[in-house]
């Protein structure tokens, strides 16, 4: 055919699309009154950085044409903004939640009232297709606040023991700058904070233009701060020693970063980090199906999307079926103009990761990837990278380990459904996973085997501010919406026990060291159910609080850390077993100890120099603090989120896995049991350090652990030095979480080495706690930190006339 | 070319393979179907063509009991020249000569209708066996094929045996469409399943391929007379299995999606899934239709609009 000229007549013969541009001059003027430059939105002002001069291009990744010249903010004006946050919390704070809401609502129905300006001007920034930033970023953001408005007005009912934290300093990346900003702001100030958030330095401008939607909907002036500028900025606001929490959306090393600089500050953290995630195909999945299921998981958002499902793993057997698929559709498509209603994939956001997507596409290759890609007409100005496939990769390619952030997909086979399994946690990442298959118990089984905070189940990418979204692994820790996500901006009293010492310091002097006349009694550690001498062949010397020799404990060191926590590792029978199982086995643990009270009361007395009474008070304690994890160990259930598909998403509480115990010298029995106790309720199985000082309570309990039926391996101990324990345990890649209780310089050593796998943590700071009130020495606080919630979505319905939801 | 290009479906031998390989998760095809329009949307001169593409692939269809021969004369006419010869005239689409697809009447009405186009190259399509329900005796309903072929219909609409797909008797289904097709010598046959009353999204797929293999030229999605009629998830169930089909066999099928698309929107929606789903062969009248009475009426006054600029009225516009 000779040229075309798109005459009707012509058409009519090709069917072929045409342009079908979103109108944007509107935002393009909004844009021109700013042509100057953009200033901070600090204290419900437009303010001028005080003295950071320096000028951040934002550029239209489509053309690379800028857009505007956005304020780097310097030190002082984040002091400037955490001033004006702290100043406003005071009030915010202590409104009702009815009168947050109020404030939620107005900024809801403002935002839903600016809508299509909003992903306009998102699409321009970002160069995410307009479909997208106007049917789903857009959209989740206003779901997003509307749900949260609902919480601050429930907080006072629904969570009445928790109180805000203050002011909080928020970071968000480039890849959805609204919903990010959406996903941050919306919590914080539900639960009474007050926000300072640095906007990505490539995709500020949504969130200056939300800035001054602020002012109009009437949010309190430093409730809500904007702080544009790049890394130095979020140094600044890391570091500021007036804000209670990080939240940080972003990359793994980054987030790590973070994690070593806050370390020790008594910050709260939440980390939303990368992910490389799983696409499952069975043979029995809807294959065609599956094919657009890829195309919402790796060609959504061009790749750039934390949870992409970056990683295809197909059965054998339909392999070649559904790549032939996949190639077909990928030949259709449309890679373009983001704001053309007739494209499935914009620009990357920036040509720095244009090239960077490109040289770990090359990096595949030369370690024996095949590239294909379609041949499909895109502009040849501006960010455009086409979809990508990389078949024949094996495990070790870099490019099935290392995040791409980019429209490129691994592909891989399996034969089994443990091999499955196995390739999909076969990463350091565990941030989500998409499962394909008709069958509901092979999906089912797939989902409660796979390592990752969210799981699809025949669809991809799915979000809901009802259902919290988060990470397993080094994709980072804390939830994101739903409850779950309100107890990020939360906190409670910790119970504090003041004026009481959490680590008791040892006598310079020992009186006596020999045992006396009676049998040897050296207690050994407990590792895979076995008493185990230490490694080093040495023991240490236990003296009772007057400095009297009472006993010699195992001097543990690293390998036997290595063997306790390879023996935990190893225990995933624990985890896998029933919460009836893990009940009654607490329970007997409880009943066996009944049968020793005495003997306990006895070396609380002799050890610990407390009085009967008050021994009895802590084996009293103790019992009914087994009693209580008995309890809990089948009631700590997740939730059924109805989120507004006709699906069902259900938040199970998983154990975190291995879990690191460092417990105090206070109360040696009872904070032992209180720490180990609600670990192994909830599956997780355990390396605990007793009290250094007291280690006998602990020892001596393995013997009631042994007759308990516990299996070996969920409670292992390692007795020894206090802090070079913990070291290792928090340099340990397979231990997966630590809780410390001893010295504040330990928990900042804690923190900063619990980087390198990005493990969960809870230390106490320096504090002893009262482990004896039932409100602060247990309970749900405890199990929420046992436990990491997985939100499964399951879509349903097959009635060929449409299907109905019945919830 | 046209030769070539327009091949009938000849069937396959009854195999119970393809079926048990159906896997429809309806869930992810409502997604897809949801995201289409999103990602693909035809405007200005491109709508136009569409649309007009749309008139072509029309069923103009009158199926009720007070049809007369008067009464269907006009929707010939109508199907002669279905938009107003100034609009197309404007728009500079007189050339392609635009007749809708065929016309789709009640047996009773054939020969007026075949009268009425005469020379219009316009086909007649009769809805047959027993239509809507399907539940007279399998001897009168081949005979009803038989016999409106016999009075010049060019294409038959046949309805299935629910039960057969409730049953899962996909071998009576087969035998008996393949005995409908039998029946219509050099008439093409279109298969109407009638999707709201299967039950399920596989049965919808099975159904369809149990049809393509005894021969069908068509897959129908209704009669227009069930609850819930032609639907877009419904539509790319179909619209997949005229594709595996294709992959297995390499014959084409066509696909008409029946009762309930009224709209020139919904019009460019199933076009796009076409488009998208099938590709560009079978944006073709022989390979796809739109079973509609009043879905002409919508896309004609939005032509207009295109021509214009003003919104239009209805009583502009002749009347089917």
């Amino acid at each position: 055919m000779s040229k075309l000229t798109n005459t009707v007549e012509e058409i009519f013969q090709t069917m072929s699309y045409g342009p079908a541009p979103e109108q944007s001059d509107y935002v393009e003027d909004w844009l021109a009154q700013h042509k100057n430059g953009f200033k901070l939105f600090i204290n419900g002002q437009w303010c001028k950085p005080l003295t950071s001069k320096s000028k951040i291009s934002s550029r239209n990744p489509a053309n690379g044409k800028v857009l505007g010249k956005i304020a780097a903010a310097g030190k002082d004006d984040i002091d400037a903004a955490v001033k004006a946050a702290a100043a406003a919390f005071p009030k915010w704070s202590a409104l009702t939640g009815h009168e947050r809401a109020k404030y939620l609502y107005a900024l809801t129905r403002t935002l839903q009232k600016n809508s299509r300006f909003l992903a306009v001007l998102e699409t321009l920034d970002n160069g995410k297709p307009i479909r997208e930033s106007r049917d789903i970023d857009v959209p989740l953001m206003a779901r997003h606040f509307y749900h949260h408005a609902g919480w601050a007005q429930l907080l006072e009912s629904e969570m009445p023991e928790q109180q805000a934290l203050g002011v909080v300093g928020q970071i968000i990346p480039w890849n959805f700058p609204l919903l990010m900003l959406a996903w941050k702001i919306a919590p914080a100030i539900a639960a009474g904070n007050c926000v300072v958030l640095k906007p990505a330095e490539y995709t500020s401008l949504s969130a200056l233009y939300f800035a001054e939607l602020c002012k109009q909907a009437g949010i309190p002036p430093g409730v809500i701060n904007i702080v544009t500028g790049d890394g130095k900025t979020g140094e600044h606001i890391v570091q500021h020693p007036g804000i209670a929490k990080i939240a940080f959306t972003g990359s793994t090393p980054v987030g790590k970063h973070i994690r070593e600089q806050t370390a020790g500050s008594g910050k709260k953290l939440t980390l939303e980090l990368g992910g490389k995630s799983p696409f499952i195909v069975f043979e029995d999945a809807d294959l065609d199906s599956s094919v657009e299921g890829l195309v919402d998981a790796i060609w959504y958002n061009q790749g750039q999307v934390c949870c992409a499902g970056s990683r295809l793993l197909v059965q054998e057997g339909v392999a070649d079926r559904l790549l032939e698929k996949v190639k077909a559709r990928l030949q259709g498509f449309r890679l373009g103009d983001p704001l053309d209603k007739t494209i499935d994939m914009g620009a990357i956001v920036d040509p720095i990761q244009c090239d960077r997507i490109d040289a770990l596409v090359n990096i595949g290759v030369e370690e024996g990837a095949t590239k294909w890609q379609p041949a499909l007409e895109y502009p040849d100005t501006g960010c455009f990278y086409p979809p990508t496939l990389l078949c024949d990769v094996d495990t070790s390619n870099t490019v099935a380990r290392e995040e791409i952030f980019g429209p490129v997909l691994t592909v891989m086979t399996f034969r089994t459904l443990n091999e499955a399994v196995a390739l999909a946690n076969n990463i350091r990442f565990g941030l989500a996973a998409s499962i394909w298959s008709e069958n509901i118990n092979r999906a089912l089984e797939v989902a409660s085997q796979v390592k990752a905070g969210v799981v699809w189940v025949n669809c991809a990418n799915q979000f809901d501010a009802a259902c919290g979204f988060g990470g397993y692994r080094e994709s980072g820790f804390g939830r994101e919406g739903g409850k779950e996500g309100m107890y990020e901006y939360l906190k409670q009293d910790d119970g504090e026990l003041k004026g009481k010492d959490n680590i008791i310091a040892t006598p310079e002097a020992l009186i006596g060291m020999t045992a006396g006349t009676g049998i040897d009694q050296t207690a050994k550690h407990y590792i895979g159910g076995k008493q185990v001498r230490a490694d080093s062949g040495n023991s240490r010397p236990v003296v009772n609080k007057r400095g009297k020799f009472a006993a010699y404990v195992g001097d543990g060191n690293r390998k036997d850390i290595r063997n306790a926590v390879e023996a935990a590792a190893k225990a995933g029978s624990w985890s896998a077993a029933t919460a009836h199982t893990r009940a009654q086995i607490l329970f007997y643990i409880a009943e066996n100890l009944g049968r020793r009270e005495s003997e306990f009361c006895q070396r609380l007395v002799s050890l610990t120099g407390v009085s009967k009474k008050a021994a009895e008070k802590e084996v009293q304690a103790t019992l009914s603090r087994l009693f209580s994890y008995g309890a809990w160990a089948d009631k700590f259930d997740g939730a059924v989120h109805t989120p507004p598909q006709r699906s069902i998403a259900l938040a199970v509480n998983e154990p975190i896995g291995v879990l690191g115990i460092v417990c105090p010298d206070i109360m040696p029995l009872l904070s032992f049991v209180s720490l180990m106790a609600p670990a192994i309720a909830m599956g997780n199985r355990v390396v605990v350090v007793p009290s250094e000082r007291y280690p006998l309570l602990a020892t001596d309990f393995y013997q009631i652990l042994e007759t308990s039926d516990l299996p070996g391996g969920t409670v292992n101990l390692v007795t020894g030095d206090r802090e070079s324990l913990t070291k290792v345990l928090a340099e340990h890649h397979q231990v997966d979480g630590i809780w410390y209780h001893g010295s504040a310089e330990g928990s900042a050593a804690v923190e900063r080495a619990s980087a390198s796998n990005v493990k969960r943590t809870w230390v106490n700071n320096g504090k002893a706690k009262d482990w004896l009130s039932s409100k602060h020495g247990e309970g749900r606080q405890f199990l929420r930190h046992a436990t990491q919630v997985k939100n499964i979505w399951l879509p349903y319905g097959d009635e060929s006339s449409g299907a109905k939801s019945g919830y | 070319m046209q030769v070539e290009k327009h091949t009938r479906n000849s069937g396959t031998d009854f195999s119970i393979d393809p079926l048990d390989a159906i896997r429809i998760n309806l869930s992810a095809v409502q997604r897809r179907v949801a995201t289409l329009g999103g990602r693909r949307s035809v405007k200005k001169q491109w709508q136009t063509a569409w649309l007009l593409k749309a008139i072509s692939c029309i069923d103009l269809t009158s199926l009720a009991g007070d049809d007369t021969p008067g009464r269907i004369k006009r929707l010939c006419a109508k199907a002669r020249n279905p938009v107003r010869k100034d609009i197309l005239a404007g728009l500079g689409a007189t050339e392609l000569n635009l007749t809708t697809g065929a016309v789709c009447v009640y047996h009773q009405m054939i020969e007026t209708a075949v009268a009425s186009l005469e020379g219009s190259g316009i086909p007649v399509a009769a809805v047959s066996t027993g239509f809507p329900a399907g539940q007279s005796p399998l001897e009168t309903r081949l005979r009803e094929i038989e016999l409106s072929v016999a009075a010049g219909a060019a294409e038959i609409d046949i309805v299935i045996s629910r039960r057969y797909v409730l049953t899962g008797q996909w071998r009576a289904l087969y035998d008996e469409v393949k005995a409908f097709r039998e029946a219509c010598g050099d008439a093409r046959l279109k298969t109407i399943l009638a999707t709201g009353e299967l039950g399920s999204i596989a049965n919808i797929g099975k159904a369809s391929m149990v049809c393509m293999m005894a021969g069908a030229d068509y897959i129908k999605t209704s009669t227009g007379m069930e609850s819930v009629n032609a639907t877009l998830p419904v539509s790319l169930t179909m619209v997949r299995m005229i594709r595996e089909y294709h992959e297995m066999t390499g014959q084409r099928v066509g696909f008409k999606p029946a009762g309930g698309v009224s709209s020139a929107k919904v019009a460019l929606s199933y076009l796009v899934l076409i488009k998208e789903e099938l590709g560009d062969d079978w944006l073709d009248p022989y390979y796809f239709r739109f079973g509609a009475s009043s879905l002409l009426g919508d896309i004609e006054r939005q032509l207009e609009h295109q021509l214009t600029g003003h919104y239009a009225a209805s009583n502009h516009h002749a009347l089917a």
